[in-house]
C-alpha cells in the first residue's frame, strides 16, 4: 500500500458515471472485516456493478472486460460522495488502482485515497471528456501522472494539465510518510495548545 | 471572515503546517464498529496508547439487530465487529456504551442526549453524519478510518480549513412540512456535489423556529450536499435542551459555558465564500425519485428529466407521478429521524388509522433513551393499536449491515439519508421522505400527501 509516489505512466479503466458513491464502490454488508483486508475489499469493488445477485459476472461491466486494464481508474464527475467508509478507499487500492481521475471528487473520500497513497487528480471537464473518448477509441491510451511535477497527460492527444495537491502531502507521498507519524511527533505543540486554551 | 465556523475553528488550530493543511484540536471523538477496527489495530501496530482517552466515546450502532438484543447477534460477523469495539475500548481505556445497555443507540442520537456534543466544540466520527452534532453549534464532520487513528493518537486531526456557505431561510413552513422536506428541498437545489469543500452555517426564521430534533435533522444531511459539515449558531432552544443532560456543565459551570455559548455567533460584518437564500413558502412535503438524495420532488410534482440509470433502477418514467405508487417497506428511524419528535409525527398521522395490510413496517428508535421516552409518552400503545411494533435501537435499515434488510425490487419509503442503489440491500429501491409523509405511505400502502391526513 505505502508505495512511494513518483511519476506512473499506464493504461486507464474508464468509467464514465457521475456521482459514484462510496456505497457502489463497497456495499455496506462488505464492511464487516475487523482487519485492514485489502484483497478482501478489492476484491469486492463495485461488487454489485460488477456481479449479479446469484454470483455470475456482468461481462459488460468494465472491470471485467479484458479490453480495459491498468492502475488508473478513470471517473465521471462528483466521485466517491456518501459515506466516509475508508473501505471504499482500500477497495480501490486493493484492485490495484494508484490514481483515479475525475472532475470533481467528494471531501471525505478524497481524503481516504491520500491516506492510503492513492492518488486522486482532479481534472477540467474538457480533459476528462476528451480522456473518455481516446480511451474509447483506443483502449491501450496511456496516461501520465507526474507527482513531483503535478501534470497529468493524456499520452495520445498529448494534451497535458497541472493538479493541485498541497506541498505537506505531496511530501508523505513521494517520501512513503504519514499524517500519524507527524501528528505524534508534534505531540508537545498539542500539549501547549491545551495549556492554553480551555478544553472541554 | 468572523463567520462562527472561523471563531470555532481558529480556536482550536494548534499549527498550520507549512504548504499544508492545519493541525486542529478535536474536543469529541465517537467511534462505531465499523470504521474504528483497523484504526484500533493501527494503534497496536505503533505501539501507541489513546493521548486523550476521556475524550472518546464508543458505541456499536451499524450492525446491532432492532429484536432481542438480550441474546447474542446471530450473524457471526457482525457479532465480530461488535465484540472487537468492546474489546478495543476495554483495551484502551474508553468509555462504551455496549449494546441492549441503556446508554446504547445510534451515535448521532445518543451524543447530544447525553450532552457530550456542546456548542463550540470540534467533533469527530468515522461516519459522514457526524455532521449532525452541528446542530448544537458545534464544528462537526465525518472523517475516514486513518483520520480516527490520527485522533486517537494524538487528539489532533490534520484537514484543509474548508470554505464558509452560510444558507438563509425566512418565512414560516407550511403545516405538514418539515426539517427533512427542508433538508430534500435543499439537496434538490443544490445537488449532492454543490456544497461540496464548504461548512455550512444555516439561518433563518426558519431556522430558529425548528425544535432541537429538526436542527440535528437538517444538520444531518449536511452531507448529502457534498457539506463537510452544517451548524446553526446555538441559542435558547439549544441551551434549554443541554441543560440537566448527563455530561452537561453543572452549577457555575452552567452559567459560564452559557455566557461563552451567548458569544457563539457570525459577526455582523461576517463574509462568508458563498451566500445562498430560500423561501419557506416554496417547500412542500418532499420526496425523492432516483438513486441519490438530490433526486427529489415535491409530493404533488412529476419526475423531471430524461430516461436516466436512476429511473431505470427505480422503475420509474420521467414526468411520472408518485402519488398512488404502491408501497412494500416502511421505515421509521436512523440518526436522521430516529428521535422523539419523528416518533410523535409519525404517532400523530396513524393514530385513529390502521397499517395498510400489505406494508412491512420497521419502526426504530435512535437510542434506547428514544424508546423510554416513546413509552413515556403512551405513544407505543397509539401506534400498537394502529397496528405498529417499536423495535429496539440502532442503524438498521438505514443501511441494512443488520438483518433489516428490504428484498430486491421492493419499494421502501424511509426516512433515512440515502437512496443509492442497493443501499437498504441489494436491488432495493428507497424514496427518501419525513417521518410524516412515511406514516401516510404507511396507512395508506400508497405514495400519498400526508397533508391530506392531518
Amino acid at each position: 500500500m505505502k508505495q512511494k509516489f513518483d511519476i506512473i505512466t499506464s493504461t486507464c479503466v474508464p468509467l464514465p458515471i457521475e456521482n459514484v458513491d462510496t456505497d457502489q464502490i463497497i456495499p455496506a454488508r462488505f464492511l464487516k472485516a475487523t482487519t485492514r483486508e485489502e484483497k478482501f475489499f478489492g476484491d469486492n469493488l463495485f461488487r454489485d456493478w460488477r456481479y449479479n445477485a446469484d454470483g455470475t459476472v456482468v461481462e459488460d461491466f468494465v472491470l471485467n472486460d479484458p479490453t480495459y486494464s491498468g492502475c488508473i481508474l478513470v471517473a465521471g464527475k462528483n466521485f466517491g460522495s456518501g459515506s466516509s467508509r475508508e473501505h471504499a478507499a482500500w477497495a480501490i487500492a486493493g484492485y490495484g488502482f494508484r490514481v483515479v481521475i475525475s472532475s470533481f471528487f467528494a471531501d471525505i473520500h478524497k481524503n481516504n485515497e491520500l491516506n492510503n497513497f492513492v492518488l486522486p487528480v482532479q481534472v477540467s471537464e474538457d480533459f476528462l471528456k476528451e480522456l473518455f473518448d481516446s480511451i474509447r477509441q483506443d483502449p491501450k491510451t496511456e496516461v501520465e501522472v507526474d507527482l513531483p511535477r503535478q501534470t497529468v497527460t493524456n499520452k495520445t492527444t498529448g494534451r497535458s494539465e497541472h493538479f493541485d495537491i498541497n506541498g505537506y502531502k505531496k511530501h508523505c507521498l513521494m517520501n512513503g510518510l504519514d499524517d500519524i507519524d507527524f501528528l505524534v511527533q508534534n505531540e508537545n505543540k498539542t500539549k501547549e495548545w491545551e495549556h492554553g486554551t480551555e478544553v472541554y | 471572515m468572523n463567520t462562527l465556523f472561523d471563531k470555532i475553528w481558529d480556536k482550536h488550530v494548534v499549527q498550520v503546517v507549512d504548504d499544508g493543511p492545519t493541525q486542529l484540536y478535536i474536543d469529541r471523538l465517537y467511534c462505531h464498529e465499523v470504521t474504528s477496527p483497523q484504526a484500533f489495530d493501527g494503534m497496536r501496530a505503533r505501539g501507541l496508547k489513546c493521548f486523550r482517552p476521556e475524550k472518546i466515546f464508543c458505541m456499536p450502532d451499524h450492525n446491532t439487530p432492532t429484536h432481542d438484543q438480550d441474546k447474542p447477534i446471530e450473524d457471526p460477523v457482525s457479532k465480530a465487529q461488535v465484540d472487537a469495539l468492546e474489546r478495543n475500548a476495554k483495551e484502551f481505556g474508553l468509555t462504551h456504551y455496549a449494546m441492549n445497555s441503556r446508554d446504547n443507540g445510534i451515535i448521532h442520537v445518543v451524543g447530544p442526549e447525553k450532552g457530550l456534543s456542546l456548542p463550540g466544540m470540534t467533533i469527530v466520527c468515522g461516519d459522514s453524519h457526524t455532521s449532525t452534532h452541528g446542530a448544537m453549534g458545534a464544528v462537526a464532520f465525518g472523517i475516514g478510518t486513518s483520520e480516527v487513528e490520527m485522533v486517537m493518537a494524538s487528539q489532533c486531526i490534520l484537514q484543509q480549513k474548508p470554505k464558509s456557505m452560510r444558507i438563509t431561510i425566512n418565512g414560516q413552513l407550511q403545516k405538514g412540512v418539515t426539517a427533512k422536506d427542508v433538508a430534500l428541498y435543499l439537496m434538490a437545489q443544490l445537488t449532492t456535489s454543490g456544497a461540496t469543500g464548504y461548512f455550512v452555517e444555516y439561518e433563518g426564521d426558519v431556522i430558529t423556529s425548528l425544535s432541537m430534533e429538526g436542527r440535528l435533522t437538517l444538520c444531518n444531511l449536511s452531507i448529502e450536499m457534498g457539506a463537510r459539515g452544517g451548524f446553526i449558531a446555538p441559542d435558547d432552544v439549544t441551551f434549554n435542551y443541554i441543560k440537566g443532560r448527563e455530561y452537561a456543565p453543572k452549577g457555575e459551570a452552567w452559567d459560564k459555558a452559557v455566557a461563552y455559548w451567548r458569544t457563539l455567533k457570525s459577526g455582523d460584518d461576517a463574509v462568508f465564500d458563498k451566500e445562498l437564500a430560500f423561501d419557506a413558502a416554496d417547500i412542500e412535503p418532499r420526496i425523492t425519485y432516483g438513486t441519490n438524495p438530490g433526486m427529489g420532488i415535491g409530493i404533488t410534482e412529476s419526475i423531471p428529466g430524461t430516461e436516466s440509470r436512476a429511473l431505470q433502477y427505480m422503475g420509474f418514467q420521467p414526468g411520472q407521478k408518485l402519488l398512488g405508487t404502491k408501497v412494500d417497506y416502511v421505515f421509521l428511524g436512523a440518526c436522521t429521524n430516529g428521535r422523539i419528535e419523528d416518533f410523535r409525527a409519525f404517532a400523530s398521522v396513524v393514530k385513529g388509522r390502521q397499517k395498510a395490510k400489505d406494508v412491512v413496517a420497521w419502526l426504530v428508535p435512535g437510542s434506547w433513551a428514544v424508546r423510554q421516552q416513546i413509552e413515556d409518552e403512551g405513544l407505543d400503545k397509539v401506534l400498537a393499536e394502529a397496528g405498529f411494533a417499536i423495535r429496539q435501537p440502532g442503524c438498521s435499515a438505514c443501511l441494512a449491515m443488520n438483518d433489516d434488510k428490504v428484498p430486491a425490487g421492493k419499494l421502501a419509503v424511509s426516512t433515512s439519508n440515502r437512496n443509492f442503489e442497493g443501499r437498504q440491500g441489494p436491488g432495493s429501491r428507497t424514496i427518501l421522505a419525513s417521518p410524516l409523509t412515511a406514516a401516510a405511505a404507511a396507512v395508506t400502502g400508497v405514495i400519498t400527501d400526508p397533508r391530506e391526513l392531518l
